[in-house]
């Protein structure tokens, strides 16, 4: 009996989770005309339609390239940049290193509200509007505090002595770096990429800032500013939305374990 | 360790330069450069650029705008944060123990986290929908929810409170698992309820994942955009108007780039303080 208690709850935690998603699903595959009327719950005769008009009538080939492009450059550029700082800050002699942590863990803090309008006339002053560019450059140091934070947290758990084997056996710090610690911190590379390509693939308003041409935006834009002859295409909106969240699923389905020891990093083991 | 064998000052820099200059170009410049232009009056469209000193603030506070912007950022913030604290405890206690498929449950838990702010945010508008909604059908009424200023803002706090409550349980989940269970046992043995076992082993072992739970919801929310902004546009009648929707209309819809930028700092004046309270909590927690 407390079982059963127990997993009815458990249904309809995940019902609840899951609920708007399949809803949306479901609204990307009915025909416009039982869009506008309930019931039915599900669609009498499924349909394609939504899919095909979202990549026919729209440049949105090119704005989930424009996406994969900026979290992928982002995602490179804040783990080469951050994993020197977070193995100099694991494991070489820095002198205020509390300080610095303490830093940089103020840099994610920053409210993105805060910077935007001097960054956006940086990147006017720069001609860097309307560039992917700008994003990337953005996203990478909005990112920075995370991967460092994260990173040096799992250096830290590669036992000290490997590195100083490393050290004994004359590799210097940076071929120590390459050799040790990256391959020895894989998992903890891989938990920060995604989150760190989470946040540039979900980000919205640097993204709606510093672009003006449909031709530069990025997904989130790309969505919020669906564009509608008449009246909202709410059919189109959810075969989209569909689109660029199933990557995401995909990730989180093979990397959840990773993904929430990113997360804890720091957060609960101190 | 010989010196020979320790890095050298130069190499530790240029291990951390990098990382440094761009946070230094990208972050902490931007940070400095927006409380200048808050000392001023410009207007990007005419090239206005006048040094006001502080003006801006004093215009600020008789600004009702303003004070509604901020009501509704702190009321969004102060419900949503102890709705997804509460909920979120229940529910990593809840999944706490052994079960089949716990590794299923955990990445169902992820789904509403991963999932982009502004697909949450058209997944909601669409759920919400008077005419052809899921809530309205499945509930039996026909409510204008985001159309109408008593409930707009509500329906907004429940949007976050769905996306955000599986994450903070997950991560109240991981700070439970640190906890050893020979506490519990001894409990146990000597006589405990789980009720009693929950106030005086739990709570306070788990207190300091749940303030760093805190600060990251809290400033979270103080800053919220996309989520609302999407959702309503900040309507009806400004009544889900937050501080950063404020100011991201005054910056990019009117281009007033002093007062725009004025209102932003005063948003980073509270991320600060909220920032310092909860680290002198944490201070006093931690071991």
């Amino acid at each position: 009996m407390k079982r059963l208690g127990f997993f009815t709850l458990v249904l309809l935690l995940s019902l609840y989770c899951l609920g708007p998603f399949l809803w949306q699903l479901i609204t990307a595959f009915k025909p416009t005309a039982e869009l506008t009327t309930l019931p039915p719950l599900l669609p009498s005769r499924p349909t394609l339609g939504h899919f095909a008009a979202i990549f026919a009538g729209h440049p949105f080939l090119r704005i989930i390239s424009n996406s994969l492009l900026v979290a992928t450059a982002c995602t490179v550029l804040s783990l080469a940049v951050g994993s020197l700082a977070a193995f100099a800050l694991a494991r070489l002699p820095v002198k205020r290193k509390g300080l610095i942590l303490g830093l940089v863990l103020c840099g994610s803090m920053f409210p993105p509200i805060a910077t935007v309008s001097p960054l956006y006339i940086i990147i006017r002053t720069l001609g860097l509007r309307d560039t992917l560019l700008a994003l990337i450059l953005t996203y990478t140091s909005f990112t920075l505090p995370l991967t460092i934070w994260v990173l040096t947290h799992f250096f830290r758990s590669i036992p000290r002595e490997l590195y100083a084997a490393a050290r004994v056996d004359g590799c210097t710090p940076f071929q120590s770096f390459r050799r040790v610690m990256l391959p020895l911190g894989a998992p903890g590379l891989v938990a920060t990429a995604i989150l760190v390509f989470i946040y540039s693939w979900n980000e919205f308003l640097f993204a709606l800032t510093f672009t003006a041409t449909p031709a530069s935006r990025t997904i989130p834009v790309g969505i919020a500013l669906f564009p509608g002859l008449h009246e909202v295409p709410w059919g189109e909106i959810a075969a989209a939305s569909v689109v660029v969240t199933l990557p995401l699923l995909g990730l989180v389905f093979l990397f959840q374990r990773r993904i929430i020891e990113g997360l804890t990093a720091g957060a609960v083991k101190g | 360790m010989s010196r020979s064998r320790s890095a050298s000052r130069a190499t530790v820099f240029s291990f951390l330069a990098p990382a440094l200059l761009i946070l230094a170009a990208v972050l902490l410049y931007p940070g400095l450069s927006v409380l200048w232009l808050s000392l001023h009056r410009r207007l990007l469209i005419f090239d206005i650029s006048r040094f006001v000193g502080l003006d801006n603030f004093a215009f600020l506070i008789q600004d009702s705008r303003f004070w509604n912007a901020f009501g509704n950022t702190l009321y969004f913030t102060a419900v949503s944060v102890a709705a997804e604290l509460l909920l979120g405890l229940g529910v990593a206690v809840l999944l706490h123990r052994a079960f089949r498929g716990k590794g299923l449950m955990r990445t169902v838990l992820l789904i509403p986290w991963a999932i982009p702010t502004v697909v949450s945010a058209k997944m909601w508008e669409w759920l919400y929908n008077p005419d052809f909604g899921l809530l309205n059908y499945l509930l039996g009424l026909r409510i204008n929810w985001l159309g109408s200023p008593a409930l707009a803002l509500h329906a907004a706090i429940f949007m976050d409170v769905w996306k955000t409550t599986p994450f903070v349980a997950l991560l109240l989940m991981a700070g439970l698992q640190t906890i050893p269970p020979e506490l519990y046992q001894a409990a146990r043995i000597d006589g405990a309820t789980g009720w009693m076992a929950f106030r005086a082993i739990t709570l306070p072992l788990l207190k300091p994942v749940v303030l760093v739970v805190l600060i990251f919801r809290t400033l979270d929310a103080f800053r919220v955009f996309d989520a609302v902004y999407v959702l309503t546009g900040g309507g009806p009648a400004n009544t889900t108007e937050t501080l950063s929707i404020y100011a991201y209309k005054v910056l990019f819809q009117t281009l007033q780039f002093g007062y725009g930028s004025a209102i932003a700092v005063t948003v980073f004046f509270f991320v600060g303080v909220i920032t310092l309270l909860y680290v002198r909590q944490l201070r006093g927690v931690a071991v």
